[in-house]
């Protein structure tokens, strides 16, 4: 079978990380704006499976790092989700503009 | 341990006790014990070193010790005194307890306010005592952080602006004052040898003359900042203002005179070259001070902004004497500076028991306060005619100590910096007679004020304390010169012998 | 006792008492205070009188020549080994004389107000200040150092500070006070400068080291302080000069003499005491402590003294005759007078047959204390009777003060200078000093003797004749006795005091000298002085418009000198559009705006730029992300760059 070149998978990873970028910085939701971090840490993650798969197919460190990266971004979701929970019971809302109290 | 911790082991014991009650009337009567006890203390220990002196001691500090503080960096808590700390020591010791008599009627947060005080105090004995620029330096940090808040918190007027102007043109000063002695901690390592923080050593040491010149330049200024050497003394008329009574006590009494002890200890001693090369530039800023401040003086009607720009120009005298480089000059600056604080204190005292009662501190809505309160009007008139000079009291003896030791150079320079100086004791007089003539003689000018009282007990104590002071070394100065000849003429030496 | 101990009571007896009445006298009735200052005084009056006796005539002479006596030496303040301030009290002819003028006028003066200041508010108090003032005139006066000087110099200003402000809830008292001060200072800064310069010079400040040093021609001192030169003049010139700008100022010669006529603003008693007799003279005293100097090192100085006092002596009898308040009269009379004892002086040199005009100044402070003690204490009874300084509220009074008017007459001969009165003697003594060195100044003080006597006769006149004496008039007199006796003790002073053998006591060079009177010399004086007395008596005798005439008659020039030649304005012009205006006003602004508005400038910009950058704190999450983002872009820029 032909293999998907490197390449293509980079620029899936790329496409995914810079969407997650533009959304972060675009969305004024939070829970939105937790999505778009997801998004690049997904990019991040194929990223790994894919250098582990073309440059050192015979180790698995890039798939343990995907495991922990994955086990850590359950973690980070459940704490911002908590975050945000608390920011919505005191602001009545989960629109980050409006959640600028931490200035000056 | 040194005999000479306990001076600043006192006050803090004394700090302890009164964190310890909680009635402000024992707080008032342990501070007032603990301060009495410093000035009975700091009499024995002149005596005592007076005494080992006569027995044949020749080393230039007494009750010398030194012990490691931190190793890494070569601090040591190296303490030791000569004759022109220990006056400076006396002078704090009776400020300090003239300031706490004064303050007896403070009913606001008793206790921080006293803690404030003997933290202060504390600050200015370890100042004086210390013989390593490190300790010395945080001792100094010590004695400014309690003024601003004694200001800001128990002050009167403007007094966040004033208690912020103070306390950061202080730390500026003590900014240029670190970058001095951190500057003079490499440079002993690098020319001399080793790398130290001890005055006894440094002063042996021969820094290249460039090295000399910035030094110089920054702990000169840095202490002058302190001293209310022109034109960094604008902390000082505004502090003042809004200071209450002990805090104007102890910023002009004893504050000012940490800034002149640096000038003499630390600027010129340690800087030889540079002093001799480059003091003629604070000549000139003193005579500026001297003469210009009792010009602005002129134009005050506010008693507190009047003595404050007095001391301005007094302190010009200190500043005058130590760039003179004579060893009268120095032994007049030295005497300057207790015979100001002293001074001072008292004019500062006097103007608060005024403004305690009156609730106003212009000249020219006050009158007749020595028909009315005889005692006060009395210890104002005291303060006044030692502030213009007047024989008999301290003022006339420093005063002509500095001049007839700025005499001693021939060049046309001084002698027109001497003479201005000399010029400047009849505005003076024209300043301190106005002010008497409008606010303590004539008549009282409102209805009220006839039913003011005159000095209560704690205030007749603290005014006595203060005079006794004025006219000792008025009356018999030799006393003082013999304290501290011997010290001056080895400062005057060391600065001459390279 | 010993004479050192003598000595020693004499100034410490007026100390004491101000001490005990000054901080005891709360708790000392006031009937006693004064009587206590009195006893006390009088006490030192008798120790004075004994250690006169004991100098002049037991330990003084040695050799036929009076020699300095020094005791109770303290090294007060030592300078360096070889410079310091001493204390010490010395025994010479001039400070003998002194200690007898002081204390005798002081006694007079103390027991005088035991009746005058009867029932004043502040009594213990002032004799308090009496005794202060004593005291330090009598340290000024037997003073060993000029520093020492100095020292109760200033004391002596501040003693008569307090006193003149006695009255201290009358503005004019206070501004009277302080204006004495203020132009007495000004005058002390040259004193003090001239100290600086003869102690850098002669490396002593010790009145007969450096007389020693400083009067011997080749001495290296003298040497070294005459060669250098300032400005044309040599170096012991300018000190001499300017020490003597201090003896003008104390002793109020022109241009520091007005603050004495607003001096008098004080008790009158204080004005026979201090503005009269004792404190004034001061000036005259240094120079004449310093003679010897002058005379050899720096006869400029002493002929610029010279010309200050004959100016001064017409100047302020000009203006005597003008005024109308008893006791500004008196004032310039004293003025003037000091100028007659400050040119004698002036014309006094060094050297055999030139140190006349020394013993004639001496001999006429020693005259004028007890004749214008004895005038003010008149006028001061006078005014106590009538309640007023004016002239034009008295007249006529001869009848109902009779003790008052022969002794106020006795005084009016004497200081006119009629034979055998003991102005005459002095004045004589004076004036043959001056014809024979300065012409110039001989005739000056001629016309101003000449005013003397005429303005002193015109108070005299004014005062007791002018008006018919009310027949129903009591006897303001009754029962003043403490007031009267000094008064007719001192009237002893001012009739007989001339006969005193003056010149084999006192002189510059310690020996004996004759004072001659020849007749040539003093018909003239003496006849124009009779002239004048008997011009006065004619114009004010009676009450006529005559005077008025006159006065029209000389316009301007009177108003001038009723305005005191408008020196107080110059004077106010000076300080207060100058001193104030020109100079305090723009410091204080410079000070505020400039200096301080620096540092509120240096806070006000830091707290605007950091208004500026708090921005970028704007508590959005996105923006944070966003300058992170940034930043690692910047990063991966500079690295691509870098390294590709």
């Amino acid at each position: 079978m032909e293999q998907v070149p490197l390449a293509h998978l980079l620029i899936l990873s790329s496409a995914l990380f810079f969407l997650g970028i533009y959304g972060f910085f675009t969305r004024r939701n939070m829970i939105t704006m937790l999505m778009s971090v997801e998004l690049i840490l997904n990019s991040v993650n194929i990223n790994f499976i894919a250098f582990n798969k073309y440059l050192f197919p015979n180790q698995l460190e890039g798939i343990f790092f995907t495991l922990f990266i994955i086990a850590v971004a359950a973690a980070e979701v459940s704490l911002a989700i908590a975050i945000i929970i608390n920011l919505f019971r005191k602001f009545n809302t989960v629109d980050v503009e409006e959640v600028d109290t931490m200035k000056f | 341990m040194n005999i000479l911790s306990l001076l600043i082991l006192i006050p803090l014991l004394t700090v302890v006790g009164i964190l310890l009650v909680k009635s402000d009337q024992l707080i008032r009567k342990i501070t007032l014990a603990g301060s009495a006890l410093q000035v009975i203390f700091a009499s024995w220990l002149t005596a005592q070193y007076v005494s080992l002196r006569h027995a044949g001691a020749t080393a230039q500090m007494l009750f010398e010790s030194s012990r490691v503080w931190f190793r890494p960096l070569g601090i040591n808590y190296h303490i030791g005194v000569d004759g022109i700390s220990l006056v400076m020591i006396l002078l704090t010791a009776v400020v300090v307890l003239a300031g706490v008599l004064v303050s007896w009627k403070i009913e606001k947060q008793v206790k921080e306010f006293f803690f404030m005080l003997l933290l202060l105090s504390v600050g200015a004995y370890g100042f004086f005592i210390s013989l390593n620029l490190f300790s010395m330096f945080f001792f100094l940090e010590l004695a400014v952080i309690p003024k601003y808040l004694l200001i800001g918190i128990w002050g009167t007027g403007k007094k966040e602006n004033n208690a912020m102007k103070l306390a950061l043109m202080l730390m500026t000063g003590s900014a240029l004052v670190f970058l001095g002695i951190v500057g003079l901690y490499f440079a002993s390592g690098w020319f001399g040898g080793e790398h130290t923080w001890d005055i006894m050593k440094l002063s042996h040491m021969h820094l290249p003359m460039n090295v000399q010149v910035i030094l110089y330049f920054l702990t000169f200024i840095g202490f002058g900042v302190f001293t209310g050497m022109f034109p960094f003394h604008t902390w000082a008329p505004d502090g003042h203002s809004s200071a209450p009574t002990a805090a104007s006590m102890f910023l002009a009494g004893i504050s000012m005179k940490l800034g002149g002890y640096g000038l003499l200890r630390v600027a010129t001693y340690l800087m030889p070259d540079a002093a001799r090369e480059y003091s003629w530039i604070f000549i000139i800023l003193a005579t500026i001070a001297i003469f210009y401040g009792a010009l602005a003086t002129l134009m005050q009607k506010d008693l507190k902004y009047m003595n404050a720009y007095s001391s301005v120009s007094h302190v010009g005298f200190v500043v005058l004497g130590v760039a003179m480089i004579t060893k009268v000059a120095f032994a007049g600056a030295v005497l300057q500076m207790v015979s100001h604080g002293i001074m001072t204190a008292l004019f500062f005292a006097a103007i608060g028991m005024i403004y305690d009662r009156a609730h106003t501190r212009m000249s020219n809505e006050l009158g007749g306060v020595l028909k009315q309160m005889p005692f006060i009007g009395t210890v104002f008139i005291i303060a006044g005619l030692t502030s213009l000079g007047l024989p008999g009291f301290s003022g006339f003896v420093s005063e002509m100590t500095v001049f007839v030791g700025s005499w001693v150079h021939t060049g046309i320079f001084y002698r027109v910096a001497t003479i201005l100086a000399a010029a400047s004791i009849v505005i003076t007089a024209v300043y301190i007679l106005r002010a008497t003539g409008f606010a303590i003689w004539g008549t009282i000018t409102r209805k009220e004020y006839a039913l003011l009282k005159d000095a209560s007990w704690n205030e007749r104590w603290a005014a006595v304390i203060l005079i006794v002071g004025i006219v000792l070394i008025g009356l018999a100065p030799f006393l003082f010169m013999h304290l501290i000849n011997a010290d001056v003429q080895e400062i005057f030496n060391h600065l001459h012998a390279g | 006792m010993t004479l050192d101990n003598i000595v020693l009571l004499i100034p410490l007896l007026p100390l004491l008492s101000f001490l005990l009445l000054g901080l005891a006298g709360k708790h000392i009735s006031v009937r006693f205070s004064g009587v206590i200052g009195s006893v006390i005084l009088g006490a030192s009056l008798v120790l004075a009188l004994i250690t006169a006796y004991d100098y002049f005539f037991a330990i003084g002479k040695q050799g036929g020549e009076f020699i300095p006596y020094l005791t109770a030496q303290l090294n007060w303040l030592p300078f360096n080994s070889d410079l310091s301030i001493n204390l010490g009290l010395v025994l010479d002819p001039i400070s003998v004389m002194m200690l007898l003028v002081v204390t005798f006028v002081s006694t007079m003066v103390h027991v005088y107000s035991l009746g005058y200041m009867k029932g004043e508010e502040r009594y213990t108090t002032y004799y308090a200040y009496l005794g202060l003032f004593t005291f330090t005139m009598l340290g000024l006066v037997l003073s060993t150092n000029i520093f020492q000087m100095y020292i109760f110099w200033e004391l002596v200003g501040v003693s008569s500070y307090l006193l003149i402000g006695f009255y201290f809830s009358r503005p004019s008292a206070v501004a009277a006070a302080k204006k004495a001060f203020i132009v007495t200072r000004f005058a002390d800064l040259g004193f003090l400068i001239g100290i600086l310069m003869l102690g850098y010079g002669a490396h002593s400040y010790d009145f007969f080291t450096l007389i020693d040093r400083l009067s011997h021609p080749g001495s290296s001192y003298l040497v070294a302080m005459t060669g250098a030169s300032f400005l044309g003049m040599s170096t012991l010139t300018w000190a001499l000069i300017l020490v003597f700008i201090g003896g003008a100022g104390k002793s109020a010669m022109f241009p520091f003499h007005i603050w004495l006529p607003d001096a008098m603003e004080g008790p009158t008693p204080i004005s026979a005491l201090i503005h009269a007799a004792t404190m004034v003279v001061a000036g005259v005293y240094l120079v004449a402590r310093l003679f010897p100097i002058f005379a050899v090192g720096a006869p400029d100085a002493l002929t610029v003294v010279g010309y200050v006092g004959a100016f001064t002596a017409l100047f302020a009898a000009t203006i005597a005759c003008t005024q109308t308040d008893i006791k500004k009269v008196l004032a310039y009379s004293t003025i003037s007078q000091i100028g007659f004892m400050l040119f004698a002086l002036g014309v006094a040199g060094w050297g055999p047959g030139k140190t006349e005009g020394f013993t004639a100044g001496m001999f006429h402070l020693f005259t004028h204390a007890s004749f214008k003690a004895l005038l003010f204490l008149g006028a001061g009874s006078i005014i106590h009777a009538v309640h007023s300084n004016e002239m034009k509220d008295m007249g006529g009074l001869r009848k109902s003060m009779p003790i008052t008017h022969i002794t106020f007459l006795l005084a009016a001969l004497a200081i006119s200078g009629i034979p055998p009165f003991a102005g005459f003697f002095s004045k004589e003594a004076i004036f043959s000093a001056a014809e024979q060195s300065n012409p110039i100044i001989y005739w000056v003080g001629l016309i101003a003797g000449t005013l003397t006597a005429f303005y002193i006769f015109r108070l005299y006149f004014m005062i007791f004749w002018h008006k018919t004496p009310d027949a129903h008039a009591h006897n303001h007199e009754k029962g003043e006795w403490a007031m009267m006796i000094p008064m007719m003790l001192l009237a002893v002073g001012a009739v007989f005091g001339g006969f005193i053998p003056f010149g084999d006591f006192i002189s510059a060079t310690g020996k004996p000298l004759e004072l001659p009177i020849e007749l040539s010399h003093i018909i003239l004086p003496v006849g124009l002085g009779v002239l004048s007395i008997v011009a006065a008596a004619i114009l004010y005798r009676k009450e006529s418009d005559v005077p008025q005439r006159i006065v029209n008659a000389l316009g301007g020039f009177y108003r001038a000198a009723y305005r005191k030649f408008y020196i107080d304005e110059i004077y106010l012009f000076i300080t207060k559009k100058i001193v104030f205006k020109l100079m305090g006003r723009p410091s204080a602004w410079f000070d505020r705006n400039v200096v301080d508005g620096t540092v509120q400038k240096t806070g006000s910009l830091t707290i605007a730029l950091s208004h500026a950058i708090k921005r970028v704190q704007s508590g959005k999450l996105q923006a944070y992300t966003m300058y992170f983002f940034g930043g690692v872009l910047l990063l991966v820029v500079l690295l691509l760059y870098k390294f590709a």
